[in-house]
């Protein structure tokens, strides 16, 4: 499902036990003190920012954090293995998937409904044919 | 690389702001994390409403934060409204941001949880996800190729390269905490290793 996935746990439990009230509420909890704190951060970011120290601290910061993005990406990978769409499918969808979006810069809308609607179809057949 | 920008949105600029991610709420399949590539190409690209500096910025604080990683979006709101203005513009254009990027998704899971809980084993919902996860999952490599990628300038920033590539390997072979990760990314960026050769 799209969004956020710990706050599409928080929505479903919220509303199951209160409505969407419940949804609300347990919403605002989960962004309370997180608000708060990047806030803080937030102002200091731009008091300290444009400090030449800070720019590099921040830049040595996001190249680990892009790190750590792609792999938890490549971790995901494996599951790929047992995918009843057979690992070849799976690695041109997201090999051409990668090239699009890192490379050619296709917008990620027409990726996600044109390569991700092949894979659903061929799924969906897939899953026919074992039943 | 230090560069700073003065915008001057009008309501209309706001309006496309807040379009923009309820536009693309839909498609973050997997975590608001994969539309890095897409926000970075209206917001920096296209509008050049927020610099590649903050755009990495907005991603790394709320990385480095506790609580859900969408706060990220409320950042890049929070830093085109400085561009704009100041502190108001700022905490307006991030509630802004969020809204757009948490509304249509959440209501989506709101009116559909229960029905999707009650019908898994239905093979147009099994479908779903098995035959996305390919193009999911590379979406989220990409995003952090982007990520790797946006805020250097050449082949002359491959220390970076290398500190994102050797980051990527601890994650994938070891159990470090992550914060202690960026903490060491951190003190090594502001010690000058990574810019001074």
């Amino acid at each position: 499902m799209p969004g956020p996935p710990a706050l599409n746990l928080c929505i479903m439990v919220g509303a199951r036990y209160f409505g969407w009230r419940g949804a609300l509420v347990s919403l605002a909890g989960m962004f309370m003190y997180p608000t708060m704190l990047i806030l803080t951060l937030a102002i200091a970011y731009a008091q300290f920012g444009n400090q030449p120290q800070i720019v590099d601290a921040l830049r040595g910061m996001g190249a680990v954090a892009a790190g750590m993005i792609g792999a938890t990406g490549i971790k995901l990978l494996s599951a790929l293995k047992t995918n009843p769409l057979g690992v070849k499918v799976c690695a041109a969808l997201a090999i051409l998937s990668f090239v699009g979006i890192a490379i050619l810069q296709w917008r990620l809308l027409y990726v996600l409904i044109v390569l991700g609607g092949i894979g659903y179809v061929l799924a969906f057949i897939k899953l026919k044919d074992r039943s | 690389m230090n560069e700073t920008l003065t915008l001057a949105m009008l309501w209309t600029d706001w309006l496309s702001l807040f379009k923009h991610f309820a536009s693309i709420s839909i498609a973050s399949v997997g975590g608001p994390l994969v539309l890095l590539p897409e926000i970075h190409h209206y917001l920096v690209g296209q509008q050049s409403w927020l610099t590649d500096a903050q755009f990495s910025a907005s991603v790394v604080i709320a990385q480095a934060s506790p609580g859900p990683n969408v706060m990220f979006v409320a950042l890049m709101g929070w830093n085109i409204g400085l561009n704009a203005g100041g502190y108001g513009w700022a905490a307006f254009s991030a509630v802004i941001c969020m809204l757009g990027i948490l509304m249509p998704s959440s209501i989506l899971i709101f009116v559909t949880a229960r029905w999707v809980q009650k019908h898994s084993e239905l093979r147009a919902v099994r479908a779903f996800k098995l035959g996305l996860s390919p193009v999911v999952i590379s979406m989220m490599i990409a995003a952090g190729w982007l990520l790797a990628t946006t805020n250097t300038d050449s082949l002359r920033d491959w220390p970076l390269w290398l500190l994102a590539a050797v980051a990527a390997l601890i994650v994938l072979r070891t159990k470090v905490h992550m914060l202690l990760l960026l903490a060491i990314g951190g003190v090594l960026g502001a010690s000058g290793f990574l810019t001074a050769i």
